[in-house]
């Protein structure tokens, strides 16, 4: 008995005095920390399931704050508010743009600060942290008072177009800059030394090798487009995305369908996450590959 | 020689368009801000022109000093929330969830697939005065006028739900890259779980800790949405004041004055807590 070592069960010598009281509490206390943790996953999700019930109901007034009856009639014309339906397609055209343009600047910047060496490393890694570390509000507000100042453009798509892709270069660099630090060179020189020259071996080695990172950074850039407020409230003149909408709506009263159409991206959004954790784990097999792996493991210690 | 070269330019092509678009639109930005900032307004023209007018931040901060405060106060408050929530379920992803732990990740990240505004609405409903929640706090004395909505405690509640993946998320990232072999070898030298605890694992984590306060405290501060929707007239933070100083009463000089200030003292208050927690967490580790 004594044997076993002093980890985990302290006292269990006095196991058959122990009351049931006891063992419950006993019990408590060994997993409290997963209790907690479960708890904590509740409540990330109760707003969630908040929103989702709400997407039923049937208020009495112009507000969706209250529960008064189930019904279906939302969600079976989500899109019968024109009002809200311009708002989300004009989020979504954004947001896309906003994806693509930031998307394939931030890979190029990434690229650079990861494969070459040049003056001014440093200063190009301050640039892309700053604006993480920046408030939206004084993003958005200063960005404003670029563009009031040189009259030009006039707010409206072209700045929140602008804006967007400001604020997601740097979350996209930071994404596929951590895909290519775990990036396995020697792939890169087995294709050069098959006499394929620089470009093909971006085209048909690193460039697929890397698109996992690539679309990750997307999808990231794209969740923060079509989520943006802030930097939006600052520079939209009169155009209008969803979440502009809703805030405007919040004053005069918000209708059922900025719950169902909040549902219908997040379903999207969970969607083409799994299609994303697939395309990653793809790219995992493809790496995978490697007969010769053991062997180069065992050799480098003795190179080195 | 020449391909030393052609490789450099090659590096400030693949630079130029982040760079020229980082500069351009929000460095350039910000001088325009610091510019507005000191200008004295043509009385009823709504045009500006510069003065060195310093008293623009004087009288900024002594009419909205309150806001100011609060919103640091707000902020601060539902940082160490965040950061006593998020530990233990990020702890229990990293080292004891098994295959629930993609399931568990995913909840952490979920709340962000909903719209913001809309999830901060929802906090509306679940804070509401005739709400279970709102009688439960009630009963057990937590909620004594049994009203929440429209309080401060609504205000930092929203705020600590609405950043608290990021604090998660990095606090994770720390604990997962632990060696469970030193957590195996402290039990083996017959340290007890709390000393494990806080001997061993806490230290190794305080990266997470020190990143994950930054990146919930910066949009924390500055943050006006739920200080819209879950507050009063009482409980308006400096964002709620820059937003309406620009966008309503069209204050510029007054705004941009304040909105510097915001961002000057993140600036001090981020500086001295990475000197003060000794590390080199907050994102930008060099690239290898």
């Amino acid at each position: 008995m004594s044997a076993t070592p002093a980890t985990a069960t302290p006292g269990r010598g006095s196991l058959s005095a122990e009351t049931g009281v006891a063992r419950a509490w006993r019990w408590l206390r060994e997993h409290a920390v997963n209790i907690v943790a479960v708890l904590v996953v509740v409540y990330l999700l109760i707003p969630i399931v908040v929103i989702f019930v709400f997407s039923f109901n049937n208020p009495a007034g112009r507000y969706n704050f209250t529960w008064v009856g189930f019904t279906l009639s939302h969600w079976s014309h989500p899109f019968s508010n024109t009002e809200l339906t311009n708002a989300l397609l004009m989020s979504l055209k954004l947001a896309l743009l906003a994806t693509v343009i930031s998307t394939i600047i931030g890979t190029m910047m990434a690229l650079a600060l990861v494969r070459h060496s040049f003056f001014g490393r440093r200063v190009t890694n301050f640039l892309i942290v700053i604006p993480m570390a920046t408030p939206e509000v004084v993003m958005g507000a200063s960005l404003l008072s670029f563009f009031l100042i040189l009259g030009t453009p006039a707010l409206g798509f072209e700045t929140l177009l602008i804006a967007h892709v400001m604020f997601c270069i740097s979350f996209v660099v930071v994404v596929v800059r951590s895909r290519l630090i775990g990036f396995d060179r020697s792939l890169e020189e087995a294709a050069k030394d098959l006499g394929a020259d620089a470009f093909t071996t971006f085209r048909l080695v690193t460039f697929p090798l890397i698109l996992p990172g690539i679309f990750g950074g997307a999808m990231l850039a794209f969740a923060l487009s079509i989520d943006d407020f802030v930097i939006s409230n600052f520079n939209a003149g009169s155009t209008v995305t969803f979440p502009l909408y809703i805030f405007g709506a919040a004053q005069r009263g918000i209708p059922v369908e900025v719950y169902v159409v909040a549902m219908i991206l997040f379903f999207g959004t969970v969607l083409a996450m799994g299609f994303a954790t697939l395309q990653q784990r793809r790219a995992e097999r493809m790496t995978a590959i490697r007969p010769e792996q053991e062997e180069s493991d065992i050799a480098l210690p003795g190179i080195a | 020689m020449a391909a030393a070269i052609r490789r450099r330019s090659v590096a400030y092509f693949l630079l130029f368009p982040g760079a020229f678009w980082l500069i351009v639109f929000f460095v350039i930005p910000l001088y325009f801000m610091a510019k507005l900032s000191l200008d004295t307004e043509i009385p009823g023209t709504l045009h500006y022109h510069f003065t060195w007018h310093w008293d623009n931040y004087k009288e900024a901060l002594e009419l909205y000093d309150t806001q100011f405060v609060r919103s640091f106060i707000y902020a601060g408050i539902a940082t160490f929330l965040c950061l006593v929530i998020a530990y233990p379920l990020a702890y229990v992803i990293a080292f004891k969830a098994g295959r629930w732990r993609n399931l568990m990740l995913f909840a952490v990240v979920a709340p962000f697939f909903t719209t913001y505004l809309v999830r901060t609405l929802a906090w509306k409903t679940i804070l509401a005065d005739e709400s279970p929640v709102t009688e439960f706090l009630h009963a057990i004395g937590l909620a004594p006028n049994s009203h929440i909505l429209y309080t401060a405690v609504a205000v930092i509640a929203g705020i600590t739900y609405n950043f608290l993946p990021f604090m998660v998320l990095p606090l994770y990232a720390s604990l997962e890259r632990i060696d469970v072999r030193v957590l195996e070898a402290s039990k083996d030298l017959y340290a007890s779980a709390s000393s494990t605890f806080w001997k061993v694992t806490l230290p190794l984590s305080l990266p997470g800790v020190v990143a994950g306060t930054l990146l919930t405290f910066i949009p924390a501060v500055g943050d006006y949405i739920n200080a819209e929707f879950l507050g009063g007239a009482n409980n308006r933070m400096i964002g709620n004041v820059i937003q309406s100083l620009y966008l309503t009463q069209s204050n510029y000089s007054s705004a941009a004055a304040l909105s510097f200030v915001l961002m000057a003292v993140i600036m001090v208050v981020v500086f001295v807590y990475i000197r003060f927690a000794g590390s080199e967490a907050l994102m930008g580790q060099e690239a290898v």
